[in-house]
């Protein structure tokens, strides 16, 4: 093996079965590599080597007995939001500094039944509240990628930052994110990668620390289209421990991936041309089109009235759920406690110290939407607009099979560069993600090209609830047309 | 609509969140901020509207009434901050 980390997964699948490298060697090249890069990155929140290593011998022996899953040996890094037994799981957040589950999510359980190894942890935004990863109780993540000629450290996105600042810089083959408005695809627009949330329910939430449980989506990264789809159809799938998990059974997505998109029809949503969207997005945009035309898709342009309203919308569902979900850090079975001078005073003291600015920030807003007096005015009212939403998406796919867009209106921005500003600007990355996340819809990124600075950009590919195969041929046609290969140049 | 300090305050309170005293002035303005943002969405008709709680459009499952879990009190009580003979210790509620 000349060079193992560049190896994609399917290519390190294929590796490992041929007995080219054992997932012990594979494995320990990760973990050091995690490790060499944690300083300049910060991505990791636990780099746990003997956990990593225990779990790359097992997989070896069972190759051995003949027992291999389909992603047996595969090293991934899991974002800090999924709990894994017995391994420190926090949400970046100091409320849950020293937990360690004693139980393992749906998500990770049914990727290392399919054989994966875990490699380490990744920082997130706390709570996965937030667009740049700025936000961790452990600091900012920095992104691998830099701008032509500048050594400015710029953010991967959020939340899911660690995982995709762990991928863009080779470790792992594969990492799980979360995406409750747009925190895996985002992120993925920023480092050149491929990004997936599914339908909602088609991965559980069981396990997985909540934010907004209506809109949050477990999902994959990959460095490829088919990468990704492999890992999102092993994540998948109906658990009774969720009872908002999809019953049904998961596509094979994998295959979905080589079937020919000709006749089928592309729409082109208007109002995703936004005021001030930097000219390169626009024109990376009409290439995805001409992409697809060529291809044999037919384009037709669509109009999604109600796209402007998702983000506000969003920002009072989202901020509601969390304030009644985040309720159980209270300091008494779990988690950090502050001692008070009564139950009250604890209560208040431990989530005055172990919730971050941006957390609070949103409990408040949660609380005060929800309250006695303003429930209907806000609260209600957002999920009538939610209904619109949806409602525009169900007129538009009797139309269209598909729906093309801009995943984010910039590529990835300098770390502190809108940490001062209002709240509202650093919201705004998430204006054409956060869509599907109100309407439950499937919806990933593929990078498909560079801007003028040399900085990854990607397209997003919207379909409709449980048509994942549509989605990822749709996405596999757009990465063979655009041969995005580039890497970040080494710095870390 | 927008919130006063002392309103930021009250929530805070219903929060239990102990009240961020450096912070209320800039707080009030971000929320005022937020609230000022979202008032665009009295521009949609919503008149009829049903509101959608989830995406999920079948009934939620049932499950038959019965134990399934439990009798792992250690593991219940492993991350307590504080716990003692199978038990949480909880700061006095009850005077």
């Amino acid at each position: 093996m000349s060079d193992v980390f560049s190896m994609n997964l399917l290519e390190a699948r294929d590796a490992l079965s041929r007995g080219d490298v054992s997932s012990a060697e594979l494995t320990a090249a990760h973990v050091k590599a995690a490790e060499d890069a944690q300083g300049a990155l910060n991505c990791f929140t636990v780099i746990d080597a003997d956990h990593a290593l225990g779990m790359a011998k097992a997989s070896d022996a069972r190759r051995a007995k003949g027992e291999a899953g389909v992603l047996e040996g595969v090293p991934l890094v899991i974002k800090d939001l999924f709990a894994v037994k017995g391994i420190e799981t926090t949400a970046s957040s100091n409320i849950l500094k020293g937990f360690k589950p004693e139980y393992e999510s749906t998500v990770t359980q049914n990727l290392w039944d399919a054989g994966a190894v875990m490699v380490a942890k990744s920082s997130m935004d706390e709570f996965a509240m937030g667009s740049s990863n700025e936000t961790a109780a452990t600091g900012p993540v920095v992104n691998p990628w830099r701008a032509k000629g500048s050594d400015e450290k710029l953010v991967p996105g959020g939340s899911s930052g660690g995982s995709v600042s762990a991928l863009a810089a080779d470790i792992g083959y594969g990492a799980t994110g979360t995406d409750t408005g747009g925190s895996i695809r985002q992120p993925a627009a920023f480092t050149g990668l491929v990004g997936v949330k599914p339908t909602y329910g088609r991965c559980s939430r069981w396990g997985v620390v909540a934010f907004a449980s209506s809109l949050d989506h477990p999902g994959a990264f990959g460095k490829t289209v088919r990468d990704s789809a492999l890992l999102t159809q092993v994540m998948a799938g109906h658990d009774p421990k969720d009872s908002t998990s999809y019953p049904g059974a998961v596509p094979d997505m994998l295959s979905a991936c080589e079937k020919p998109v000709k006749g089928l029809r592309i729409g082109v949503p208007k109002e995703y041309r936004m005021d001030g969207m930097p000219g390169e997005i626009d024109t990376l945009w009409a290439k995805g089109v001409e992409w697809l035309k060529a291809q044999g898709c037919e384009i037709v342009d669509i109009s999604l009235p109600m796209t402007k309203y998702a983000l506000p919308a969003y920002y009072i569902i989202a901020p509601a759920e969390a304030s009644s979900n985040l309720a159980r850090y209270d300091g008494m079975r779990y988690g950090l406690r502050v001692e008070g001078e009564d139950l009250i005073d604890t209560y208040e003291k431990t989530r005055a110290a172990g919730f971050g600015k941006e957390v609070q920030r949103r409990i408040l807003i949660g609380t005060y939407v929800l309250s006695a007096g303003y429930y209907d005015a806000y609260y209600v009212k957002a999920l009538k607009v939610r209904r619109r939403i949806y409602e525009d998406f169900q007129a538009a796919f009797e139309k269209v099979d598909a729906i093309l867009t801009p995943t984010t209106p910039s590529a990835a921005f300098g770390i502190g560069s809108k940490s001062k500003a209002d709240p509202i600007e650093m919201y705004l990355n998430d204006i054409f993600t956060v869509t599907a996340n109100i309407a439950g819809i499937p919806a990933m990124s593929v990078p498909a090209g560079l801007d003028a600075q040399g900085l990854p950009l990607g397209l997003q590919v919207i379909t409709r609830a449980l048509d994942e195969e549509t989605m990822f041929s749709v996405a596999a046609a757009i990465e063979d047309a655009a041969g995005f290969t580039a890497k970040p140049e080494r710095w870390w | 609509m927008s919130v006063t300090e002392d309103d930021v305050r009250r929530i805070a309170r219903l929060a239990r969140i102990a009240e961020p005293k450096d912070r209320v002035a800039k707080l009030t303005g971000e929320l005022n901020g937020i609230l000022a943002w979202v008032e665009m969405l009295n521009e949609v008709d919503v008149d009829g509207v049903e509101p959608m709680t989830t995406p999920v459009s079948t009934p939620l499952p049932m499950r038959e009434d019965a134990v399934t879990d439990g009798e792992i009190p250690e593991k219940v009580l492993k991350n307590a901050p504080k716990a003692e003979e199978g038990f949480f210790v909880v700061p006095k509620s009850v005077e």
